[in-house]
């Protein structure tokens, strides 16, 4: 560089080139990241709510099994999974019911209550929960999950997503 | 210091030579024709980037690959610019292979020393028009299946083996799952590895012959 203030014209060529080169890198390499880690980014959607039925219909002080099916979209592949629960109305309050996950939090497995033990028995690994799907025996680290719900015009309405319950 | 890394790894590697033959090398006076054959390159490597990124989303099944290409236009960020690039790139290469060819053939620089050099560039013009071929049917829509039909019967149509052809391009008599599958090996795999082989080439017999200078008018 000489003394004066003018830039030199090699100077100037290299550093339009690197900040020319600068932008395009990033107008480039930007998107490209945001498309390789867009399905991170993605919110992931609660399901509809899902009208169980009427809830005069549902007896009180008993757990009352029901069954839904959901449909998840992953990317262009749809799965239905099907997703079990038992309601039971410990009352004839509108707000005092339960709706328990039928879904083991051992491993899975489908629980099913059992009247006699008066609990939820698992078939796999003889897990044991309580009527509020406290754990009773067996190897579930955690308490059965339940689902949130609302009450519309009679019908009972649930938010078919597994809200874990605190040990 | 970096001047210090510099020159053990340009001592052992040659990048100064390097950097000369790839970059530095004399050239006839400038010409925008004669840079079509950088442009390929680029455009080359465009596809490849681009090709990669929509292998990330892209399933080649009869099934799913339809709705993959619906995902990454329109659920994935930025998946319509990556294959919309991946689109227009494709034709654009075609076109600029062809006008390279051209301009070889018009100002005769296949000629000694350079017919290897043009004989590969054919190589280069017939893997890229395989690619475009294999191409086509990925989307597996209307269009790209109608025309690997009747791309493939028009292979078909070789005397006596030309049943064998059609059979070996379509993995079979109909057009299928197999054909979708074996179309994505050729166009994701084969003809980019002959390529990239070929072009290797075709830039080695560029570097070691230079390019061929416009004849003045006084020559």
């Amino acid at each position: 560089m000489s003394e004066s203030n003018t830039i030199s014209r090699r100077d100037f060529i290299k550093a339009t080139t690197g900040i020319v080169g600068g932008v395009i890198a990033a107008g480039v390499g930007l998107p490209a990241i945001g498309y390789l880690v867009d399905p991170a980014l993605k919110e992931d959607k609660a399901g509809k709510p899902i009208a169980i039925g009427k809830l005069e219909d549902i007896p009180v002080g008993k757990p009352y099994p029901f069954s839904f099916t959901l449909t998840r979209v992953n990317g262009w592949e749809r799965t239905a999974a099907n997703y079990g629960g038992t309601i039971l109305r410990k009352s004839e309050s509108e707000q005092d019911i339960l709706i328990l996950s039928s879904r083991c939090t051992h491993l899975g497995c489908t629980v099913n209550w059992n009247e006699e033990a008066q609990a939820y028995l698992c078939p796999c690994h003889d897990a044991k929960f309580g009527i509020n799907g406290e754990v009773l025996d067996g190897p579930p680290p955690v308490p059965l999950a339940h689902f949130n719900f609302s009450i519309d015009a009679g019908m009972l309405v649930v938010v078919p997503v597994e809200v874990s319950q605190e040990g | 210091m970096m001047q210090k890394i510099y020159a053990w790894l340009d001592e052992r590697l040659g990048l100064g030579e390097m950097y000369t033959a790839l970059l530095d090398r004399p050239e006839p006076r400038g010409n925008w024709w004669n840079t079509l054959g950088s442009a390929s390159l680029f455009l080359f490597l465009l596809q490849t980037v681009t090709g990669i990124f929509l292998m990330v989303y892209y399933t080649p099944s009869p099934d799913h690959a339809y709705d993959s290409i619906q995902y990454i236009m329109t659920g994935v960020a930025f998946g319509w610019l990556i294959r919309g690039i991946h689109h227009w790139g494709a034709s654009l290469m075609v076109l600029v292979v062809f006008i390279h060819m051209l301009r070889v053939y018009f100002t005769a620089s296949y000629k000694y020393p350079r017919e290897l050099t043009w004989l590969v560039g054919i190589g280069l013009l017939l893997m890229t028009v395989g690619m475009g071929f294999t191409g086509y049917l990925l989307p597996w829509h209307q269009m790209a299946y109608w025309a690997t039909t009747v791309g493939t019967r028009i292979a078909g149509s070789v005397p006596f083996l030309g049943d064998f052809i059609l059979k070996a391009l379509r993995g079979g008599p109909d057009l299928s799952a197999l054909t979708l599958q074996r179309f994505f090996a050729a166009h994701v795999w084969m003809l980019p590895a002959l390529l990239i082989g070929l072009i290797g080439a075709h830039l080695y017999l560029i570097i070691k012959h230079g390019e061929s200078h416009f004849p003045g008018k006084d020559e």
